[in-house]
Formats: structure tokens, sequence, C-alpha cells
């Protein structure tokens, strides 16, 4: 019982990383419909910013820590702009196939200059919050483990409540629902899409950050294997649905952790892939997505 | 003109022996890349089929390409010393290995079939997923099984490769792909790029034509991946990982999808490439990603786009 607890809180701490970069990839696929393969690498800079901007501040202090996360945050929203301005914005007419050679590209680029920039080699990530080790009966909890979870949890909400309470919000919801229809009752569809990646890329630095501080080295690849799977658990909840990528990211966090833990721990990295392909064969639109009809 | 592709065949594979005949008064260095740029003809071309002519964009023809590498390397190994003995005559030799390698295309052709029955259903993004997932279960599954070495890979392979096959295989799937596209059979794949649900709507079966050049270009990519293995003589698993598939991808895109003259001197170039970049070696795959999205903004139908009549892209 003890250990499945403990596994479960690593799992649900785990997930709620893979809970962040979900939303990412769900909310643009919501407006574009398609997968941003780039997202992965978003992660990874917003590491390397919070990298370098944990060596800068003082450690074990709250603020340094805000300034750490919040830097990531932005740089991360200001490079996931600059990559939909720059290359996925004059691709809008093409077709999908085209735009996701794009985003494969985009990915490659980053990872690659990733790679000759800051090396190949993991770095050490600078321990940015004191770590310390609460003790419920037999369960051990960390206070990064919390900090993740408490963190992930108030910008979820915070999304949710931006998405539907806010002015921007509807009309992000209206861009997804029908883009022409937006643009016909006066919403400007770039401005929105632009809006979409700052704030699913600031999202995906975070996790980047918490990412690092609970997983403590970085290197340019370090983005493809959550990344992947953060898709996966945007499939999982519904493609396009907030709460859903939020869900299918727990889920599949606490999956992962529990196979990890059993004799199968070898094929870790495999169960993702597993779980996708199930979902797309017996249930394609995720656990809370709604059957689309195609019109011709 | 009804035999130009048999004509073209016959005299490849004459050319293949004459090559061949002469190999051993040609600088090694230049069969190595030869040898480089005839499995990366074989895999663009292949690859052709499914992302250029069946318009069905797959990013695990890496993984196909290990399971034909991983099992005729392991029936030359665990096979080959019964049945060949201690020193085979030549003919035993080559025969051996045109076996060893038709089951390493099989075994990747039934992984294609497995693998593309399920996922083809899907469209895009979402095929693309699904095949890069498949490529890394493969990966995760080699790695885990020890009888084919896990992680370390199999070593020692018999040095069984030389420019014949090479070139011989090459030629063998350009001709296959090409007739096929051209048959009326064939005139599917392109019904199925163009507009799945018109070719649907006429009576063709649009995922049979899917499976069928999943299967057909796995078989190739099996054989590349056994060339590959005979040649350098040890594989590992990381060997065949995404970058790899991302590599053929290049290839086909640089090439123009669905051109297959194109796919071709694209595999030349970017085999080529790298040998006169020695130099930057490290900034190689920026280079690459940097083409892409290039490619992707500026010139969508590829770079030795050659025939303007068949709208490849709209």
């Amino acid at each position: 019982m003890t250990e499945f607890l403990q596994q479960l809180l690593n799992g649900l701490s785990l997930g709620a990383i893979y809970a962040l970069l979900a939303l990412g990839y769900t909310m643009v696929y919501g407006v574009l419909r398609f997968i941003n393969f780039a997202h992965a690498d978003v992660f990874m800079v917003g590491a390397f910013v919070g990298n370098y901007l944990g060596q800068r501040v003082p450690a074990g202090t709250f603020w340094g820590a805000a300034v750490v996360l919040l830097g990531a945050m932005t740089v991360c929203a200001v490079l996931g702009m600059l990559i939909e301005r720059l290359a996925y914005r004059p691709l809008r007419d093409s077709p999908t196939l085209n735009v996701l050679i794009t985003a494969i590209g985009v990915s490659l680029l980053l990872e690659y200059t990733g790679q000759v920039v800051f090396g190949a080699a993991p770095k050490p990530f600078p321990s940015v919050l004191p770590s310390r080790m609460f003790h419920f009966g037999s369960v051990e909890i960390s206070s990064n483990q919390v900090v993740v979870i408490a963190l992930s949890a108030v910008l979820l909400v915070g999304l949710r409540l931006f998405v539907q309470r806010t002015k921007i919000g509807l009309a992000m919801r209206a861009v997804s629902l029908n883009r022409q229809a937006a643009q016909l009752v006066g919403v400007n569809p770039n401005v929105i899409i632009a809006v979409t990646f700052a704030i699913g890329s600031a999202l995906a630095g975070a996790g980047g950050v918490l990412y690092a501080s609970n997983y403590p080295s970085i290197d340019p690849l370090m983005g493809v294997m959550p990344g992947l799977k953060a898709f996966v658990a945007a499939v999982l909840g519904g493609i396009g649905n907030i709460p859903g990528a939020a869900l299918g990211g727990l889920l599949l966090g606490v999956l992962e952790t529990f196979v990890g833990g059993s004799q199968f721990s070898t094929y870790k990295d495999a169960i993702a892939f597993g779980v996708l392909i199930a979902i797309l064969l017996f249930r394609p639109t995720g656990l809370l997505g709604r059957a689309t009809v195609e019109k011709v | 003109m009804r035999y130009a592709p048999h004509l073209a065949l016959a005299f490849a594979l004459l050319a293949a022996g004459l090559i061949n005949h002469f190999a051993d008064s040609i600088d090694p260095y230049i069969l190595d890349v030869a040898t480089n740029v005839g499995i990366n003809v074989i895999l663009a071309v292949s690859l052709n089929l499914v992302n250029g002519y069946t318009g069905q964009f797959s990013l695990g023809h890496a993984g196909f390409m290990s399971v034909g590498a991983y099992l005729s390397a392991a029936v030359s190994l665990f096979a080959g010393p019964h049945l060949l003995g201690d020193s085979p005559s030549f003919w035993a030799q080559n025969v051996f290995f045109l076996g060893a390698l038709v089951a390493g295309g099989l075994g990747a052709a039934l992984a294609g079939a497995v693998v593309g029955i399920p996922s083809l259903r899907l469209r895009g993004d979402y095929l693309a997923l699904v095949t890069l997932g498949f490529g890394e279960i493969i990966r995760v599954i080699l790695q885990n099984l020890d009888v084919v070495g896990g992680a370390l890979g199999l070593n020692a392979i018999p040095y069984f490769t030389n420019i014949f096959w090479v070139v011989t295989w090459a030629a063998v799937t350009i001709f296959v792909v090409l007739c096929l596209v051209n048959s009326t059979y064939g005139r599917g794949f392109l019904a199925t790029h163009d507009d799945e649900i018109a070719a649907a709507s006429i009576g063709l079966n649009s995922t049979r034509y899917k499976i069928v050049a999943f299967v057909i270009g796995a078989f190739f990519a099996g054989i590349a991946g056994g060339l590959y293995g005979h040649f350098k003589m040890t594989i590992t698993p990381t060997g065949f990982d995404f970058t790899k598939s991302i590599e053929i991808v290049v290839m086909v895109i640089l090439g123009g999808m669905g051109q297959t003259l194109g796919v071709v001197l694209a595999a030349i170039l970017l085999t080529l490439l790298p040998e006169f970049l020695r130099p930057v070696a490290e900034y190689r795959m920026i280079i690459y990603s940097a083409l892409l999205i290039l490619l992707m903004l500026m010139r969508p139908q590829g770079l030795f786009y050659l025939r303007p009549k068949r709208a490849a892209l709209k």
C-alpha cells in the first residue's frame, strides 16, 4: 500500500509535467489542426533558460525561483511566437503535410542548434528551491514534487479561467471552432493564433524548468521523449480538449511510473506508444473528445 | 517504349555485374561511398512509394530497415555456418546471401503489414506519429531481446554485401516502384494521394492501396537493412532511430514527393554531401533541418521537380 501511494505520487508529479506540455499541443491543434512538433524543443529551451538564470539568482530563495520560472516562460513565449510567425504563418493555407514537415524541420533545427550551442553532453540543473523531504507515514515526497504538482494545478486552473472567462479566450474558442466564421465576426485569427502559441510555449517553458528541477540533468534532446509522451497524453484526453489534455497527462504519468517500477521497466518508453496505438484504434476521439463529421 | 523499363533493368543488372567484375581495380573508398549511395537510393525510393505516390506520411522507415537488418544478419550468423560450412563456394555464398536478404525483406514486410493494417486508417499527422511510435517500439524491443545482442547489437556479421548486390537491388527497387505506379492497378496509389474520398467514391479501396504501398515499402527497407548489416558488419538498435528515418524523409522531400528520378538524385546528393562536408560535420543536421523548412516555404514540390504537368502538391 505504501509503495502504491509512493508510486502514485511520483506518477502524479511526472504526469503534471506531461499535462503542462500536452496543453500546448492540444491548444495549437485546436486552432491550427496540426501537430506542433517543435513544442517539445521549446520545452528544452525553457529548461536551458532556467539553467542560465538559475546560476545567476541566489539559490533557495522564493523570488529567485520566481525569476527563473517567469524568465523561462517569457523567453519560450517569445520563441513560440517567432516560430509561428516565421515558419507556420507563411504556410497557413498549404496542405497539412507541408506544415507538418516544416514543424519537424523547426524541431530538428532547435535540437541540433542546441547541440552546437549548448554541447551535446548532459548538464546539471541548479537546485533553485531548497529541497526538503516530507514524510507522511512511510510515504516520502520531496518539496520539488509538491511544487511541481501545485504549480501545474495553478497554471491549469489559470488557463481554464483564461479560456472560459476572458474575451481573448472566447476568441480562441471561436477560432478553433471555425476560423472563417470567427473572422467574419471581427476576430483577427493571426493575433489569436500568436496568443495561443505564446501561452502554449510559456506553459512548455514552465514545464521545462519543473522537469529539469525534478530530473536534474538537461541536454538538447531532453525534450524529444517527454514531448512525444505529452502528445500521446493530448490524444488520450481528446485532442483539442483542454481538460482532456490535463487528464491524459496525469493518467499517462501515473501509468508510466507504475510500469517503470514493475518488472517490465525496460519497456517504459514503449508504453506511451502502445497507449497511443490502442487509443487511436479503439477510441480515436480520446477520452473526453467528441467525434466530428468530415465534410467534403 | 513498352519494354523500356525491362530493358533498363536488364541493362542495370549487366552494369552491376560489370562493375563488380572490375571492383578490385576501383578505389575501395569510392566503392564504400557507392555502396552507401545504393542503400540510400533503395530506402528513399521505397519510402517515396508510401510518402510520395500514396501520400501517407510515414516516419518509421528506419524501423522496418532495422527489422530487415536484424533478421538477415541473424540468418547469416545462426544458419550460415551450418549451411555454408567453412569455405563456401562463390555461388553458395551469394545464393545464401540472397536468401538471407529476402528473409529480412519478408520479415520487414510482415512488420509493415502488422503496423500498417491498424494505423493506416489514420491520416496525416496522426499516421506520422503512429509510425514514429512503432519505429520506437521496434527499437525498444530489439534493445530488450538478448538473442540479438540487446543494446550491444549484433557483431561480426559476415561481409557479404558487394557492389553487384547493391546496384542490383537499387535497380530492382526503382523498377518495381516505377512499373507498379505506372500500371493500371498502380494509378490507385496516385488517386489515393490526390483525393481519398473521390477515390473511394469511384470504387477504389484506398485502405488496401495504402497497405500494399506500406508493405512493399517495408520490404525494400528490409532489403536495404540487410545490405547495410552485411556491409557495416555490426548493427545496433540505436543505429536505426528517429534520425535515420528523418534522413530518408529529407531525401524524399528534397527530391520531390512522387518523383522517383528526383528522389534518386536527392539520395545520391545527400549521401555524397556529408563526404564533402566532413570539416563541418557537426552542422550537418542543422543544414538538413534548415533545408527542410526552406524547401517547404519556397519550393514545396522538391528541388528536382522535373515534370510540371502533374500537380503533386496543391
